[in-house]
């Protein structure tokens, strides 16, 4: 490992390395503070099923009277956002070029033109990753970890750093269950393992299982924040 | 490949950081990289390599100091680490332990500073 030496001069600084981000994000979570928009980001493996939870779960704030919005980011095609349209009149898609999570200053130009006092939900559905995004905050109140049961029982011990940091871990597609032969038992103790604070909620767009439960534990009064998030997640 | 956003940030921060302090050149930069992170060493160090080029920290050194997990365990009343960075589990009790004391930092701890390129070259 190579060490920066002493020629010349060292100067501590202790800044994080994200500090730019950060403070973006700060900014964010006052602004969404302020307005009373409880915030959500949604992280998890490209086909997952989040975009079709996040549909499912607009209908479902519609029934309810929750004003929901979405901004989804993928690195290319506004194919997610289309879809979400169909359920909620603020949908935006967050076109990345390729990079591989989001950034505040992505969310805070993506708000552009919307009224935050009139949104009681925002879901940010993050680019299909399992890495890259967790280091990232946001300015959400809840970190969102998802993982289907068409993945493998051990999807939460493979990819800690995401799980680990998430405040509600959802288990999608979970009618598939029986045909793919998912452990539910030892899927919930792998979330357990490297997660043992955050609450983990079952469901199934298709069928419909657990979304009020979800949407609850979103936009509730709640803390749903798991401990390991120091920054990130708090309800604001 | 968020290491890349990671190095572009590093390199904004510490060249600000420098500039305000004066200096023309930095020479070397500590990070402080906690093992939860997800940041693979040689692929920062790329990235900072690239970030780097045609900033004052232009060939600078990247030092990184990986900090360990560590958790709280309510068992046995202290602080311990894992066997393996991911299980929170206790390896004295076996209990699960939820409260994380270290392993999510992303510091940036010093930079050497320079007054000119040929110091900085030295």
């Amino acid at each position: 490992m190579s060490t920066i030496g002493t020629r010349g001069t060292l100067v501590e600084i202790n800044l994080s390395a994200l500090a730019s981000n950060d403070a973006a994000a700060l900014a964010l979570r006052r602004r969404f503070s302020t307005a009373g928009t409880k915030v959500a980001n949604l992280i998890s493996s490209p086909g997952t099923g989040k975009t079709e939870l996040v549909v499912r779960l607009c209908e479902e704030a519609s029934r309810r009277g929750v004003r929901m919005a979405v901004l989804v980011g993928d690195c290319a095609t506004d194919n997610d956002a289309r879809r979400i349209a169909t359920a909620a009149p603020h949908a935006r898609q967050i076109v990345t070029d390729g990079l591989c999570h989001l950034e505040a200053a992505m969310v805070e130009a993506a708000l552009e033109g919307w009224e935050l006092e009139e949104i009681d939900l925002l879901v940010i559905e993050n680019v299909g990753n399992l890495v890259c995004p967790s280091g990232f905050d946001l300015g959400e109140n809840v970190k969102v970890a998802l993982v289907s049961v068409t993945e493998g029982e051990d999807k939460p011990v493979k990819y800690p750093h995401l799980f680990s940091s998430a405040g509600l871990v959802v288990i999608t597609k979970v009618d598939l269950a029986e045909a793919c032969e998912t452990d539910m038992e030892e899927l919930h103790a792998n979330v357990q393992a490297v997660n043992p604070a955050a609450p983990c909620l079952e469901t199934s767009a298709k069928r419909g299982t657990g979304l009020a439960g979800l949407l609850v534990s979103l936009i509730g009064g709640e803390d749903v924040q798991g401990p390991l998030s120091v920054d990130s997640g708090r309800w604001g | 490949m968020h290491e890349l956003s990671i190095a572009r940030s590093v390199v904004d921060e510490v060249a600000a950081a420098a500039f305000a302090r004066g200096f023309a050149w930095v020479s070397g930069v500590r990070l402080e990289v906690g093992s939860l992170c997800g940041v693979i060493d040689g692929a920062l160090e790329f990235a900072f390599e690239l970030a780097a080029a045609g900033t004052p920290l232009e060939g600078a050194c990247l030092e990184i100091v990986r900090t360990p997990v560590r958790l709280w365990c309510p068992t046995c009343l202290k602080v311990v680490q894992p066997a393996e960075d991911a299980m929170f589990v206790c390896p004295d009790c076996g209990n699960s332990c939820g409260e994380l004391v270290s392993g999510r930092e992303l510091v940036i701890c010093a930079f050497v500073g320079q007054v000119s390129a040929a110091a900085a070259a030295e």
